[in-house]
């Protein structure tokens, strides 16, 4: 028989229930509040008393309300028909809420993840006398632009010997496609879906590997400069306002991987819509399919209840788990883990815990590492490798790196793209900071490529920081163009405009071919007579970027930029840089 | 249901904690005082205790005062009647009109649900350039207004409601000072629109604790109507007032503050209320505008730091004029590609010049020899000013665009302005009009 209890106090979403049996530790539990049943988790225990966080509001629930405890955890299903949804934190689809409660989310409505009536065509794996375990396949369904794997339940420990399979066919995802024996000769039947708790990391796999290979993104400053590796983690923290939401908006669209899980934890509602819109339209040029098929939305939203929002990111990552046991390379995108962060520390300020800094709770650090731990690329038992990737963005207060949340992230991750208040007021988009952000993997250009330019920026800046000082009548001719040489990379290579349809997305090719020209330009000695002669010419060069970026590749305008520009270059050459030489060898190849 | 307690076992700050049964979180209370009667609501509930939350204030309450429990939660009416009435934080007539109790709603509902939301579409006209062109409101957007106090923050939420074009303006009032709603009663009443606004107003000498209903009482009457086909702007001034109340309230629970004495969910609390802006598919709209003062001028201050990262940007009001940095609607490319093709681009480029600007007059400040492109920069910064930013120039976003080319063109050679060839050469005015702006 299952535990029951009776409220006995409540303080904003935390509520107190005197329980009359045996309690878990993150189990769900119901609130029955008239008609309604309210979903809620165990997060505290004492005596008899379990302190429970709800995932709705807690208006109208009172002091003796009765609670009927579930026996599990908080867990989300696994199967197909995952992709091209749009869930909230709870993983209850939304516009399925919407068919039957209209435009308002009603409290204690909760709908099955997944549809039990949608036939899949299923097609087996294995065959009688096949022995399985835990995450092996036991057959395909199409699913969208991919062959989803389905898979034996990952929560069994026990190796199955197949006894029956279903032929070739149609079936919903509850019907039983399998049945097997264990050792002892016990009956297990399985499903093409099943359920995982969500706080607990998917394991299943051989190996976890070093994250070398690029995950490309399509945004220069990124691929270029501060490369994202699959299965590595990365952040963007910066203040409101800076493009925290559109840099992963865009990378969410123009992404080199399989599946794109989009969180958004505590959010704008309105911004998850233009998604939500806008993708069932767009083509990904990878499947041919849209792009909807290969994303996945968690929307919880600030409005949306506290709690669930806490469970969404980790909703969000068991799914980008379950498309990696696949084989698949996954892409989650936090936005934004600050909320997630502060939704701990809502639950932890009712809890009466010890506050840490800035009332935050002692483990935000653990909770934080472990999330971003979930990422990793792996080896798959049947040797595929499969990814999680983890971008999240942080939401500072006041814009302030120093803050416990920030702090706690660039300990764990591996890449590093601080967004500028400077940079987005002066609207150089997207505004990652150049000198500030950094990267641990390796990206689609060679290291001292990259390094050459960037020490060109450095220097670039040192020189404008002196010239507020001593004015540019106290700059060298000298230093005056490598400043400009600076403004110049900065303009027409790290800002990107991300609404103008060629510009928004480069590929690592063109990236290549045009990284190279700059590269070219960069290490050119240049003749000019005087600063203003200097300043005119790199406009001019300026210019003829700005319109070679948005010209389609390899079309004849981009040709014909393409050949400008190697002249103007060319006309005020006086050689090159010597320190450049390795470098520019490499290009002419 | 109503149960009646006569007996109060504890007083602090503005919270009350009386022994009950049968008692809802949320539900409503009257306390009688010698003073006369007052709201509180459930905030809190621990086996019989029962923690209130009083609106007029604890001063004055005896321990033997009455508790009545209405078995509710707040709630307020909805009907056309509402037009034209001027009520106060408590939903309670403060014109002399008559009290409203037919067909009452409950306020602070659910969350509307992401996936039945629209992408928004209309433009919101304000006749101010520094809005229209460079950050356009759009209808269903929230956008606060930063400033310091003494800034004309309400006069610029006067002027935008009055020129747009809504069916019904609810003004939402915290800590509002009498002269100022005096202000917006006169300003509407001229403007020939308090036939179609509502007023919920709470003024600096009412009770703290009473301007807390404030926004939802607005948003919730909003949203019906909304429902119900209106295009409704919603102005709620100010929500540092409004947020103060929270932080007060929170103190006296003793929770653990987690900025500057704000409570931890201060996030969370002020992004239910903006977050009930919407435009609704097959209806109307709600278009949220507020007031954001900042306490020392400080945009890190809690209050303006977490409205910034909840609304769909702001507008900074200082020294009287629209900045446009840090200025932003986040909105602005849903319709600025529909209104004329320079719009986007010329917005970008006057603004990156204008930065240029800026570092030009910091180099002038320091003594600087001045280049001759430092003279161009201060020479268009100074036009800048002048056409677009100052706030008394009032003019359709067309004209706004044609004005951004002439002082571009008086400034500059076409490609000192990092805008793309193809459209200089559609955009470029004549030489005639170059040097007739060069002349103003
Ligand atoms: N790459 C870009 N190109 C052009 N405009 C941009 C770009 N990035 C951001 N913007 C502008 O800045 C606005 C704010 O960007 P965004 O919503 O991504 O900020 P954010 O960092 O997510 O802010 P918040 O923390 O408040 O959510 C956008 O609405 C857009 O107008
Ligand atoms: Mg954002």
């Amino acid at each position: 028989m299952s535990t029951t209890g009776k409220v006995v106090a409540i303080n904003g979403n935390m509520v107190s229930v005197k329980a009359d049996g045996n309690v878990i530790m993150n189990e769900v539990g119901y609130i029955l509040n008239g008609d309604k049943r309210l979903k809620a988790e165990v997060i505290r225990i004492r005596g008899e008393v379990a302190q429970l966080q709800v995932f709705e509001q807690t208006r109208g629930i009172g002091v003796g309300d009765e609670v009927n405890f579930s026996g599990e955890m908080l867990a989300v299903e696994l199967g197909p028909g995952l992709l091209g949804q749009i869930y909230d934190g709870l993983q209850n689809p939304l516009p399925e809420l919407a068919e039957k409660t209209g435009f308002f989310l009603e409290r204690g409505v909760y709908l099955e993840a997944l549809s039990r009536t949608k036939q899949w065509s299923f097609k087996p794996s294995v065959s009688i006398g096949d022995k399985v375990n835990a995450g092996d396949y036991l057959g395909v369904v199409p699913e969208g632009p991919y062959e989803h794997k389905v898979m034996v339940p990952f929560n069994l420990r026990e190796e199955y010997i197949v006894k029956a399979v279903v032929s070739e066919g149609s079936y919903t995802v509850s019907e039983k496609i399998v049945e097997a024996e264990d050792s002892r000769g016990g009956k297990k039947s399985f499903t093409m879906f099943f359920e995982w708790p969500v706080k607990r990391p998917i394991t299943l796999y051989e190996e976890r590997l070093k994250p070398v290979e690029p995950m490309v993104s399509k945004v220069r400053l990124m691929d270029t400069f501060f490369p994202v590796a699959k299965g590595g983690t990365y952040c963007i923290p910066g203040p409101f306002g800076a493009g925290k939401t559109v840099l992963q908006q865009i990378t969410s669209r123009h992404a080199e991987v399989d599946i794109v899980i989009i969180a958004a934890c505590g959010e704008r509602a309105g911004e998850v819509v233009e998604t939500l819109k806008e993708f069932p339209e767009l083509i990904d040029p990878k499947t041919g399919k849209s792009l909807m098929e290969r994303t996945i939305i968690i929307s919880n939203t600030s409005s949306m209840p506290v709690a669930s929002r806490e469970a969404s990111v980790y909703t969000a990552v068991t799914l980008g788990e379950y498309y990696r046991q696949m084989g698949l390379d996954v892409l989650l995108l936090a936005d934004s883990t600050s909320r997630w962060a502060q939704a701990m520390r809502e639950m932890s300020g009712r809890l009466e815990e010890i506050p840490g800094e800035e009332a935050f709770p002692a483990y935000l650090e653990s909770s934080i590492a472990a999330f971003y731990e979930r990422a990793g690329i792996v080896r798959l038992n049947d040797g595929n490798i499969g990814s999680v990737t983890i971008g999240g963005t942080v939401s500072p207060a006041g814009g302030n790196f120093e803050e416990p949340v920030t702090q706690a992230t660039l300990k764990v991750v591996g890449a590093f793209h601080g967004l500028s208040r400077e940079r987005s007021d002066a609207r150089k988009y997207p505004a990652i900071h150049p000198t500030e952000s950094w990267s641990k993997y390796n990206g689609i250009m060679p290291v001292d490529h990259v390094k050459y330019a960037h020490d060109i920026l450095a220097r670039s800046g040192e020189i404008e920081a002196m010239m507020k000082v001593v004015g540019e009548e106290g700059t060298s001719l000298q230093d005056y163009i490598i400043f400009q040489k600076g403004e110049f990379l900065d303009v027409v290579y790290f800002q990107q405009n991300s609404f103008d349809p060629v510009d928004a997305a480069v590929t690592p090719e063109r990236q290549k071919k045009v990284f190279a020209q700059i590269l070219l330009l960069l290490a050119t000695e240049l003749n000019f007579g005087d600063k203003e002669e200097a300043r005119r010419w790199f406009y001019q060069m300026r210019q003829k970027y700005l319109d070679y970026n948005g010209a389609e590749w390899r079309s004849d305008s981009f040709k014909n930029y393409e050949k400008e520009i190697a002249d103007i270059l060319q006309a005020k050459s006086l050689g090159t840089d010597k320190r450049a030489a390795s470098i520019l060898e490499d290009l002419k190849k | 249901m109503s149960k009646v307690y006569s007996k109060i076992e504890s007083i602090a700050g503005n919270v009350i904690i009386v022994k009950a049964d049968g008692v809802r979180y949320g539900d409503l209370a009257q306390i009688t005082t010698s003073f006369g009667t007052s709201l509180a609501e459930v905030i809190k509930l621990d086996n019989e205790l029962v923690s209130l939350q009083v609106f007029a204030g604890s001063r004055g309450i005896s321990t033997g005062d009455e508790v009545r429990f209405l078995g509710k939660s707040m709630q307020i009416s909805y009907s056309e009647s509402l037009l034209g009435r001027v009520f106060n934080g408590s939903g309670e007539p403060r014109d002399k009109g008559p009290r409203l109790s037919e067909n009452l709603i409950s306020i602070g509902g659910p969350s509307f649900n992401p996936a039945k939301r629209i992408i928004p579409r209309n433009m919101v006209r304000t006749g101010i350039p520094m809005i229209d062109l460079f950050n356009t409101l759009v209808e269903s957007q929230k956008l606060p207004i930063f400033s310091i106090s003494g800034e004309p923050y309400n006069e610029v939420l006067a002027r935008i409601a009055l020129q747009a074009e809504v069916d019904l303006i609810i003004l939402g009032g915290m800590g509002l000072k009498y002269d100022d709603y005096l202000y917006f009663k006169e300003t509407l009443e001229d403007g020939g629109a308090l036939s179609r606004s509502i007023l919920f107003i709470h003024t600096a000498a009412d009770p703290v604790v009473e301007s807390l209903m404030v926004p939802d009482i607005s948003l919730a009457v909003a949203e019906k109507f909304a429902l119900d086909g209106r295009k409704v702007l919603v102005l709620l001034t100010d929500m540092t007032n409004f947020a103060d109340a929270m932080k007060e309230i929170a103190i006296t629970q003793e929770q653990v503050p987690s900025n500057r004495g704000y409570p931890g969910d201060l996030y969370s609390q002020l992004a239910s209320r903006y977050e009930k802006a919407v435009d609704i598919e097959g209806a109307g709209s709600i278009t949220i505008l507020a007031v954001t003062t900042m306490p020392g001028d400080d945009v890190t201050h809690p209050v303006p730091d977490n409205t910034g990262y909840i609304t769909e940007g702001q507008y900074y009001l200082r020294n009287g004029r629209i900045e446009p940095f840090g200025s932003l609607s986040r909105l602005k490319q849903q319709v600025n590609d529909r209104t004329r093709e320079d719009h986007r681009p010329l917005m970008d480029g006057m603004i990156k010049i204008y930065a240029a600007y800026k570092e030009a007059l910091e180099k002038q400040s320091m003594g600087f020899q001045m280049t001759e492109w430092d003279e161009k920069l201060i020479k268009y910064g100074e036009l800048f000013e002048k056409e677009m930013m100052d706030l008394t120039v009032n003019i359709p976003l067309e004209e706004a665009l044609d004005n951004g080319w002439k002082i571009l063109s008086a400034c500059f050679e076409k490609e000192e302005t990092g805008l793309r060839s193809s459209l200089i050469e559609k955009f470029w005015p004549a030489d005639s009009l170059k040097s007739k702006a060069g002349q103003e």
